[in-house]
């Protein structure tokens, strides 16, 4: 197993260099100057002259890239044109609420989508069966910026239950944090219920159809114990699967509800960053953000080893 | 006296598209389909005032309001903004009309690109072996790299118009159609008639357009409608954010964006465009999941 996991580590090496050289080569090929951004409208030739000469700008692209790579692996992602200041900084500023966002959005996801999945998997054929599959499909169809101004009217300036928009430090308050996440995270959270319920259903339903679920009820076990012990055991690596490949769209999704609650994290930072033409913050975050990917994959693939004893490579 | 048996009747062949037209997720997700499209081209005839016209004594009325305009010979004519108005006093009604025909564009075009471009990209790598590790780890790369965020640092590389957001959507699709068309013509080059037609000598091209071609026909339609429905979707995101189709353009996505200031008092300037995207969206992946369960049952298991 542990071959097999360092395998799987050195396997992801060369997908996150491709991805370097891609975001780097996407900010080569504007054709805007970076110089000219970062002098500003009343610079002079020879100023913007100097910071391309202090940039490294006139560099053969070959040893642009290795100075700039080099940067990246020590943390330093370059000066934002637009905020002035360090990316690293920046993005260290904006990850908290992009972290808070996700991590109780995932465990929303977790928390309703299994069990749904497994619900409807049990009721196969009934009308909860075909009320879970409804919802499904309506969810995943529903635009993440739809649902979350919907869910605004409802909650927050029809009943008044929670605020719009905004965000507040976790050291300022453990509760009013809470309580400005709860929309942006069921926003957020609603494709994802979609998507993992229908999942969910499909792989415990193609289980429920083996022997060994038809042994444990004929020992007498609880139906629960069948579902969850037997049932869901089995069904939890495509389950996982889905989880890992849907990260992306849960990066999508962030940026989105960012941008409708107005969350400063690192999605807001993202569209300001485009408007402003700021290059190298957008490098930086969709570097990171694409390493994130591709690291939670690896983490969902390693799991595979220990959630289910058969899978060796 | 030798008698002869009857040759078992020959069942009619009934044709692939009867079947599909069959399929409930079809004819439900088509009909929509089909009817947005209509609205769309029907656009200058189905809405009521020019959808950049700008009123300034209609700003932000609630639907329903009428007001009284002058039309283009001056004569004092009675208007009903069925939808109510936006900030500039625009008539969100048309708007929302003329923005099928943007998302619409959007859709088809993004999906004929994404699929025209895959498939030759998939056909290479899947026929030419020693460029096929290149190809896939580039794709690997670019897949690696989430499919708004992409999107969304692509249109930051141009000026914003509709071929550069075009473009910017086209490009994450892109290694989704390869892996796909790759997938398809590795698993053929096995197959047995196409092995004795690389024995009889067909030349590459032929055996690539007459073999293999055909078998990609059914994935890539189902393929072509889900980014279809996606590019729909990222088009909206991207112009909500406002880095996407220039603003005064109608469409949903920059209907939505415009609404968000007075969305408290005026939620329906982001309600009906939103419904508009939720509905087109909905019907063309819907037509998706029946084209995938009749034109290709290999598939249908995959979610």
């Amino acid at each position: 197993m542990g071959g097999y996991i360092l395998r799987r580590v050195l396997s992801t090496l060369p997908v996150l260099a491709i991805v370097a050289v891609l975001v780097f080569l996407m900010l080569r090929l504007t054709p805007s100057d970076p110089a000219a951004i970062i002098a500003g409208d009343y610079a002079s030739p020879e100023q913007i002259e100097g910071i391309r000469e202090r940039l490294g700008l006139n560099e053969p692209i070959l040893k642009q890239f290795i100075i700039w790579i080099s940067g990246v692996l020590q943390g330093d992602f370059g000066e934002s044109f637009f905020y002035k200041k360090q990316v690293a900084e920046l993005i260290g500023e904006r990850l908290e609420p992009t972290l808070s966002l996700s991590v109780i959005t995932i465990l929303l996801v977790v928390l309703v989508a299994v069990p749904l999945g497994i619900i409807a998997a049990h009721n196969h054929g009934t009308w909860i069966d075909r009320f879970v599959m409804g919802f499904s499909v309506l969810g995943f169809s529903i635009p993440v910026f739809v649902v979350g101004y919907i869910l605004i009217y409802v909650f927050a300036v029809t009943l008044d239950w929670l605020p719009v928009q905004g965000y507040q430090r976790i050291r300022e308050g453990v509760g009013g944090w809470l309580l400005r996440l709860i929309l942006p995270a069921m926003t957020l959270s609603l494709v994802f219920i979609a998507f993992i319920a229908r999942m969910t259903r499909t792989s415990v339903l193609e289980v429920l159809n083996e022997d060994y679920i038809r042994t444990a009820r004929a020992k007498g076990q609880t139906e629960i114990k069948v579902l969850i012990r037997h049932a869901l055991a089995n069904a939890a690596v495509p389950i996982l699967t889905i989880i890992g490949l849907t990260v992306a769209i849960l990066i999508g999704g962030v940026v989105v509800t960012e941008s409708v609650y107005t969350l400063p994290g690192l999605g807001l930072l993202t569209v300001d960053a485009v408007l402003a033409r700021d290059y190298p913050t957008i490098q930086a975050v969709i570097l990171l953000f694409s390493f994130a990917y591709v690291l939670i994959n690896l983490l969902v693939d390693v799991a595979y080893t220990f959630l289910d004893p058969r899978i060796r490579y | 006296m030798a008698t002869i048996d009857a040759a078992p009747p020959v069942p009619r062949r009934r044709s692939v598209w009867s079947t599909v037209l069959r399929n409930p997720s079809v004819l439900f997700g088509g009909s929509i389909a089909l009817f947005m499209l209509i609205i769309a081209i029907l656009a200058p005839v189905l809405g009521t005032r020019d959808p950049a016209e700008i009123n300034p004594s209609a700003r932000n009325q609630k639907p329903g309001y009428t007001a009284m305009v002058r039309d283009d010979e001056g004569k004092r004519i009675q208007v009903k903004y069925h939808l109510g108005t936006d900030s500039l006093g625009r008539d969100i009604y048309s708007r929302v009309i003329y923005g099928a025909r943007v998302s619409l564009i959007v859709g088809i075009t993004v999906a004929i690109i994404a699929v025209f471009i895959g498939l030759i990209i998939g056909m290479i790598a899947g026929y030419v072996r020693w460029l096929d590790g290149i190809i896939m780890r580039f794709m690997d790369g670019l897949m690696a790299i989430p499919e708004i965020l992409l999107a969304i640092a692509l249109v930051s590389l141009s000026r914003a118009g509709l071929p550069a957001v075009v473009i910017a959507i086209v490009i994450p699709q892109i290694p989704r159609v390869v892996r796909l068309v790759r997938s398809v013509v590795l698993s053929i080059r096995e197959e047995p008639y196409v092995e004795s037609a690389i024995t009889v000598g067909t030349p590459t091209p032929t055996l690539l357009f007459r073999h293999v071609l055909p078998n990609t026909t059914a994935p890539l339609i189902v393929q072509g409608t889900f980014i279809c429905a996606s590019a729909i979707l990222v088009e909206a995101i991207l112009s909500f954010l406002g880095i996407g189709i220039p603003p005064e353009v109608p469409t949903w996505g920059n209907i939505m964006a415009e609404g968000r200031t007075y969305f408290r008092i005026l939620p329906h300037n982001i309600l009906y465009p939103g419904i508009a995207l939720a509905l087109a969206v909905l019907a063309i992946n819907m037509l998706g999941d029946g084209l995938r369960d009749t034109l290709d049952p290999r598939f249908a298991k995959r979610f």
